[in-house]
This record gives structure tokens, sequence and C-alpha cells, in this order.
């Protein structure tokens, strides 16, 4: 049986169990006067037997698939005749796929090396046998575990708590799924960028000042020899995202405050779908938006007052992001404005103060820390946003603070770094990985300063 | 047999919507025009022929009364009897109640508040009010109580400002517990003393009347002995209005008590001829604890 059927064999199992362990309880059930006298409803008998049927012997099933191929591969090099076994890793890798690939369609005739198609005939026949452990090694579990529950099953028996925990613990393995995933993406960019840092220095990359990704394909090459440093690219991120934030944050802010203050609710309910549509605008559309409207409007009309605006200005980018970001703020703004009590309201009213006093000294101060979480999140947003910069900034890493000039970001040279054929060793393609550190560390920093700030929001009133 | 239905009445309207309606046993009970004494010699504030609506719905029916000056007049009845709405109106909170329309005449001191041309800004530093529930700003103890002076411009310089927020927190009597964390969140202190600063708040602005809708509602009994010590005292230097739910409260605390039924101005006398010797036997069924 292949292990598609296997799985499909194991639903079916579980729902065996299932349906046994229901039927089971409920006859139990008439010998002591009805469902009523059973410690638990018939569904958790149902459900228990289920798990104990399905659980182990799936885990089972997902240990074998994981390791079973090493160990094939394992018993295969130990027959290899020996100065075959002496080869590099390298080479060995090469030589194992050809006895797969010989095994797999042995008439293609890709070796005729005697130990070769001897190996695939082994492999051939290892794997049938696996294959046939394996599906025994599962039913066998899963029925055994079901006959044993099955049988288990009595009267006072306390199935919905053991339910409830396999439940709750169910629970737990899908919050560790966000957990874990977090942990491999740091660890596998970690490695990679430890990879990088042994052929250019931390500090080189850190406090470098010039960008040219340049490596040399021959020793003697001219000009092959590159640069990393990466504060050209951190300063152009900086730059559009600070260009985006100031578009963002106080239109975002004034237009939450209109909505929440002072918008009649008929005003409101039509603006505030209208700007968390913004939101679900693809970045793309926004990128060919800049790099085609803005971009080149900025520049006729830089050029009619005599300024020099490049065509992929930091300018077109950071107004763009900005316009994308303002529904980002706007809707968190306007919660946190919306949470602060009435009774505050009141009060300053209550003393005399005008609408605007009240909610330039009273309302935003004690909204202020959740604005302030919200704010930093769009900032961890618009530093790591890649579409619009891809398409509407530049490429060259430009060290400037002028936003006319063209600059570059981090996302914008990973992107490139990363796109086409590239060596998936030399520092050039392993330097994405390190701006990616960088950006995923400057974006955690940012996200764990917004969350103590909303934290210490919640405390605010009470 | 007729308290009960009365009580039945009372309970069944406030458990709807907290608003009055006609009732039949009200009307046969009570025909609209307040017995006792509504009006005053020496008015603060006088209000004549008041109606308040809610959308369609009218919670006030032509009341008539004056505030005397220097003097604390309670108002009681049972929930939903239209106090709290009425004093809402007397500094016009309820301006920012969409669907809530007030007539009538509201005279403070010879001047129309409800004229068009009155700009509500003054007439809340005029008439202050304290709420149900304590809401100190989540601002220091100091800037809870210099918010008001500072919108309206009463200090020019910091020493000034120093001295109306040790004044106000003296008179609210609050300074000897707080005059050494002046600089500490108002919402770190206990209710009782969040009421007073917000007291002290309101009296900060210099106000004439103070308007306090059930300010001990939220509070301890020792909390509240203290707010009730304190409204004897500033009954010196303001004229006070208080909505309460505590029979007991408005005997110790006031001069004259108006009692609202449904809407409907029953009964306003001296304090002590209301619970001795009430005129209106609408007044005498609650006072007695026959409803509300």
């Amino acid at each position: 049986m292949d292990t598609s059927m296997l799985l499909v064999v194991g639903l079916l199992m579980i729902a065996v169990a299932y349906f046994a362990g229901r039927t089971r309880s409920i006859s139990l059930a008439s010998g002591v006067g009805g469902v009523k006298n059973l410690n638990s409803l018939p569904f958790y008998y149902g459900a228990l037997t289920a798990l104990w049927c399905g659980i182990p012997s799936f885990i089972l099933l997902a240990i074998w698939l994981i390791f079973d191929d090493f160990f094939i591969a394992q018993i295969i090099v130990q027959t290899l005749p020996d100065h075959v076994k002496d080869m590099s890793d390298a080479e060995l890798g090469l030589l194992m796929d050809t006895v797969a690939n010989v095994a797999q369609n042995s008439t293609m005739g890709l070796s005729t090396e005697p130990h070769i198609l001897q190996a695939a005939e082994r492999l051939s026949a290892l794997q049938q046998t696996n294959q046939m452990a394996m599906t025994v090694a599962f039913l066998s579990a899963g029925i055994i575990l079901m006959l044993a529950a099955w049988l288990k099953i009595h009267t006072s028996m306390r199935a919905r708590v053991h339910v409830e925990l396999a439940f709750k613990w169910v629970l737990l393995g899908c919050a560790c799924i966000a957990i874990f995933t977090t942990i491999g993406i740091v660890l596998s960019v970690l490695f990679e960028s430890l990879k990088f840092f042994q052929a250019v220095p931390f500090t080189d990359f850190v406090f470098g000042m010039e960008w040219s990704p340049q490596m040399a394909i021959r020793s003697d090459q001219v000009g092959g020899s590159g640069a990393f440093g990466a504060i050209p690219l951190f300063a152009g991120t900086m730059l559009i995202s600070m260009i985006a934030m100031l578009i963002a944050v106080p239109a975002g802010l004034m237009a939450a405050i209109y909505l929440a203050e002072y918008a009649h609710p008929k005003v409101r309910n039509i603006i505030k779908p209208v700007l968390e549509v913004l939101a679900g605008v693809p970045t793309v559309v926004y990128g060919f938006f800049a790099a085609l409207t803005v971009a080149p409007f900025l520049r006729d009309s830089g050029a009619i007052i005599g300024l020099d605006v490049s065509s992929e200005s930091a300018l077109a980018a950071g107004l763009v992001m900005g316009v994308m970001i303002i529904p980002f703020v706007s809707s968190l703004s306007d919660d946190v404005i919306t949470a602060v009590p009435q009774s505050l309201r009141d009060g300053s009213f209550g003393l005399g103060a005008t609408q605007s006093e009240t909610i330039k000294k009273v309302v935003i101060p004690a909204a202020l820390p959740g604005i302030v979480g919200g704010v930093l999140l769009a900032v961890s947003r618009a530093i790591g946003e890649t579409m619009i910069v891809v398409m509407a900034a530049g490429l060259a890493a430009h060290l400037t603070a002028n936003p006319l000039e063209s600059v570059t970001t981090v996302t914008v040279q990973i992107v490139k770094l990363l796109v086409g054929d590239q060596e998936f060793n030399s520092p050039k393609t392993l330097s994405a990985f390190a701006l990616g550190l960088m950006l995923f560390t400057v974006t955690l920093i940012l996200n764990f300063i917004a969350l103590q700030v909303v934290k210490k929001y919640r405390e605010q009133y009470e | 047999m007729q308290a009960v239905n009365q009580n039945n009445a009372a309970t069944d309207d406030s458990a709807e919507l907290k608003l009055p309606s006609d009732d039949q046993a009200t009307q046969h009970k009570f025909d609209g025009k307040t017995v006792g004494h509504p009006l005053s010699d020496n008015p603060k504030m006088s209000m004549r022929n008041v109606n308040v609506f809610y959308g369609e719905k009218q919670a006030i029916f032509n009341v008539d009364l004056d505030i005397a000056q220097n003097q604390v007049i309670a108002m009681i009845g049972p929930s939903g009897c239209g106090k709290s709405t009425f004093l809402r109106c007397l500094n016009r909170m309820n301006d920012t109640i969409e669907s809530c329309s007030v007539t009538g005449e509201f005279i403070l001191d010879k001047q129309d508040i409800y004229h068009p041309k009155q700009d509500i800004v003054p007439l809340r530093a005029r008439v202050g009010m304290v709420f149900q529930k304590p809401n100190p700003f989540p601002k220091s103890i100091y800037e809870n109580v210099a918010y008001g002076p500072k919108i309206h411009g009463l200090a020019s310089r910091r020493a000034e400002l120093d001295e109306i927020v040790e004044v106000s927190l003296r008179k609210a009597g609050l300074w000897e517990e707080v005059k050494d964390r002046l600089h500490s969140p108002g919402t770190g202190l206990s209710g009782g003393q969040q009421q007073r600063l917000c007291i002290a708040r309101s009296i900060a602005v210099s106000p004439e009347v103070i308007l306090m809708d059930e300010p001990c509602s939220a509070l301890d009994p020792i909390a509240t002995a203290k707010i009730e010590e304190l409204i004897a005292e500033l009954k010196e230097n303001f004229t006070i209005a208080i909505v309460t739910h505590s029979m007991q409260q408005a005997a110790r605390v006031s001069d004259r008590t108006a009692y609202f039924h449904l809407g409907k101005l029953v009964e306003v006398n001296d304090t002590k001829r209301v619970f001795t010797n009430p005129e209106h036997d609408l007044t005498e069924a609650y006072i007695t604890g026959r409803f509300g």
C-alpha cells in the first residue's frame, strides 16, 4: 500500500473507531438504565477511542516516513564496494542519486557498472519491504490500540475528562506551530548568515558605507571584489519609511480622530469601509501606481520648478507607501480612540472644555500609548514592504538624505540578490540572508517595543 | 392595593427603557401639579416649563423649579424618573446626546442658558459637574486639578496655578492626603479620593453652581461620609444640586428636596418637611419605601 492510500485507510480506521466506541458506550448504557447514567456522553467514548486509534499510529507513521530514506541509504552504502565508500560526501550523494534513478527506471541504462546495478536492485527490494513493514506496523498499531481502548470502555470511565485533555494538547500543538516556524526561519536565516560572515567580516557588513555585491567569478577578474556595507541600504530603507510615516501618521491619525469623535454615524459607516478598502489593494498595484504615475509626475513637476528629481525617487516610493499605510494607522488609532471611556470626555466637557480641547488634552493623551503602538506596527510594515520599493525605488545604493534622489532598500536588494540563477554559496547570495537577518532583528525590536507600549496602555484607565 | 400597583408601574417602566411613560395609575393619582414650594425667593437658577424628549419619548413633563442661592437641593425619585436628565440640562450636558431635545426656560442669574447665542464653555465653567463614577483623567493629581484653570486661562503664572491647585484640593479635603504625591497619577487614588479629586477639579474653575449626579453611588460608607461632610462645607461658597438614590443622604445633606416621579416633579419642600410630613402621598409612598 502506498503512503497516500495508507492515510485514507488510517482515516477510515479512525471513523470506525469512533463509531465502535460510541456504539459500545450506548450498549453498555442500556445495562445501567440509559445514557444519563454514563459518566460521559457517548460522543466522548467514541472520540476517545478514535483518539487512541489515530494519534499514536499517525505519529508512528510520521516518524517512520521521516527516517526510512536515511536508514535505507545507510544500508545501501554499507554494501557498496570499498573504493566507492571512500569517496567524498558530494560524490557519494551523486552516486546514490544515480542508484535511485536506476532503481526507478531500470530500462534507461544510466549506468552499466555492476555495483550500481546491484545497489539499485537492493534499493528496490528494500523499499518494497519497507513499505510493507510500514503498512503492517501502522495498521496493527491502530487496530490494537483501537481494540484496547474499545475494551477499556465501561460505564464509569471518565471519557469526557480525557477528551478535554487531548483537546487542550491539540490546541497547544497548534500554538506551537507558529512558534516553531518562527524559530525555524530564524535558524535557517542565521546559519546562512553565519556562512556569509565567514566570507565578509561582521563589522564590514554592519558599518560598511558602500554596497556593491559583486564577486569575482575568476580570481584575476578586474573590479571583481565586492563591497558589502549595509549602511546605504538601511539608510535608504529609513528614508523611504520616514517619508511614508510622515504621510501616514498625520493623515491616518486625523482621519481616525474625525471618524471617532466628529463623524455622524452615517458618515462613519461610509468612510470607514472605504478607507479599509485601501488596505485591501494589493501592494503590487500600489507599486505600479508609484512607478508609472507618481514618479513621472514628481519628476515632471520637479522639472517645472527647476529641481532635478530622479525618476525613481525615494519621495515617490515613500509617498505611495504612506498612502498604503494610512488605513493601517487610522484603523488602529480609531480603535484606541473609541476605547477611551466616554466618562473622561464628559468630565472634560463638564469643566467647559471644547471638543477640540478635549480631544487634544484628554482623549489623545489617554489613547497615546495605543496610538504609538499602532504607529510602531505601521513602521515595521513600512520597513518590510517590498513590492512598492522594488517597482518604484532605485537599484543603486546611494548614501543620501535627499528624497529626490534614487535610493535602494534592504528588501529591494534581497529580491535582486535572489532573483535569477545564482550560486547558492557565494557571498553575494548569502548576503541576502544577512540582510534578511538584520531586517528581521530591526522589525522584531520594533514589534517588541510596540507590544510593550500596547501592554502599558491596557493598564491605563483602571 | 393602590401602592402595590404603583410599585409595579415604576419597576416595569425603569426596567424597560429607564424612561417614564404615561401611566394610567399615575395620572389617576398625580394631576401634574407640583405641590410644596418649587419656587424660591432667592433663586440662583430658575427653570420654567421644562420638557425634555429623547426622540419621540418624553422624559420630563412641565417642570418648574428654582434652585436657591447657597443651598443644597436634593433630587430624589425612583430609577428612570428623570432626575438625572433634569440635572444634566442645567449645564447643557445633554447637548452631546443627539436625540435629546430640551424646551423651556433655564435662567442662571437672569441669563437664559439655552439662548442661541449662549456659549457653553463659560456656562460650564459657571455650572460645574461631578459624575456618578469617579472619572479622573489619566494624568497626575496636579494636572487633573490644573486642567480646568488652564483651559480657561485662569492663571498666568505657575505660582498662581500652584495656588489654585492647593486651594481646590484643600476645599475638597484632599490636600493632606495627596500633598506629597501631587505628580503621581490620579487614577492611582482610592475610589473616594478619586471622587474628591473630581470635586476639586470642578471647584478649581470657581463655578457658582455644582451639579452632582449620584456622586457617592460607587463609594463605600466611609468615603460617602467624607463627601457628605464636604458638601456641607461647600454650601457656603457654592450652590449645589445633587441627585441621589439614598434618601438618608438627601435627608443629611440637603436644604430642599425635590421628588420626581415618572418625569414629573411631584413635590418640592424643605428637606425636613419632606421626610417628616410629606405633602403628597406619592412622596410618602416613596420615602417610606413602598416602592422605588
